[in-house]
């Protein structure tokens, strides 16, 4: 499979799924107007990947800030993580938020209490 | 007209004005107003954890007008402006004020005001768990909103959705909505 790989811009994360190691990123700002353009091939991609993951998916969500209408669309992600989890594969969330940031914390726990994944919040001290 | 609409900004203005527009609200000029904002909360070092919630509970509020915003009455002044809006932000004592204008049919005015009581009367614990609820249970509308920016907005204050309604015309009422974000919450 092809790896995602999408740069950053001032509204939309820097994006890296890799299928050969597993490891997924999405990183920086998440505020666009239309969030399910961004999202909608990452969601796909996830789909394809589904079908023959890995033994253990690790997934680094590092987020500065994210809108509302991108919160819907990273649950969709998240939603084809739990299957593939549920599918008896390992999945792994590590949720970041830099320390005073209880929002971004709030929202993480928002996610592990709606999906079934085991998340780790990880604070990030500069 | 009615009323002016600009006054109802200027009126209330006690505090420090940083940014103040009115005209469109497209993409572009919700990038600008972002930036513009962002640019002034550094250059004024603002802690990082008021700085970072008025930021997001500005991109919401931009993005409130942005997506659900009804098109402008014949006859007003900007015509140009499909998706018409006022926004003011200010420093004021111990945070600041985010004011957002824009118009709504006033057959739509019952509808989102019944939303912003039931978000006003609800606890905090209560808010968090509807922002819960609405994120894992409503799609994103044809407008493209969540239906999440009002509870997101009153859940990251913690405060009260202060807002009214005045009245333009037969049709249409000019909504407003004056945010507080506090800066020890």
């Amino acid at each position: 499979m092809e790896p995602i790989i999408i740069e950053g811009t001032p509204k939309t994360p820097t994006v890296r799924f890799d299928a050969t190691e597993g490891i997924f990123e999405i990183k920086g700002r998440s505020i666009p107007e239309n969030s399910v353009e961004f999202y909608k091939p990452l969601v796909d991609w996830l789909d394809s990947y589904r079908e023959t993951p890995l033994d253990k998916t690790v997934v680094n969500i590092r987020l500065e800030y994210f809108n509302t209408s991108s919160s819907k669309c990273i649950l969709d992600v998240f939603k084809k993580l739990e299957a593939i989890h549920k599918a008896k594969n390992e999945v792994e969330v590590n949720w970041y938020y830099e320390e005073d940031d209880e929002d971004m914390l709030e929202a993480g726990e928002d996610y592990e209490s709606i999906i079934r994944v085991p998340f780790k919040m990880i604070e990030i001290v500069e | 007209m009615s009323f002016s609409i600009e006054n109802f900004f200027t009126d209330q203005s006690n505090g420090n004005v940083i940014l103040f527009y009115k005209g469109n609200v497209d993409s572009d000029a919700i990038n600008n107003v972002l930036d513009e904002v962002e640019e002034k909360l550094l250059r004024v070092n603002e802690q990082s954890k008021l700085r970072k919630k008025v930021y997001n509970v500005l991109v919401e509020s931009l993005q409130n007008l942005y997506h659900h915003v009804d098109r402008v009455p014949e006859g007003f002044e900007d015509q140009s402006a499909e998706k018409y809006g006022i926004v003011e932000v200010k420093r004021v004592e111990k945070g600041y004020k985010i004011m957002t204008g824009n118009f709504v049919k006033t057959s739509n005015v019952e509808k989102l005001e019944e939303k912003i009581k039931r978000i006003n009367r609800s606890t905090h614990e209560e808010i968090k768990e509807l922002y819960k609820f609405i994120l894992n249970h409503q799609r994103i509308s044809a407008k493209g909103g969540g239906g999440l920016g009002l509870v997101d907005i009153a859940r990251k204050t913690g405060n009260k959705l202060d807002y009214s309604f005045r009245n333009y015309d037969d049709n249409y009422s000019f909504f407003f909505l004056n945010i507080f974000v506090n800066e020890e919450y």
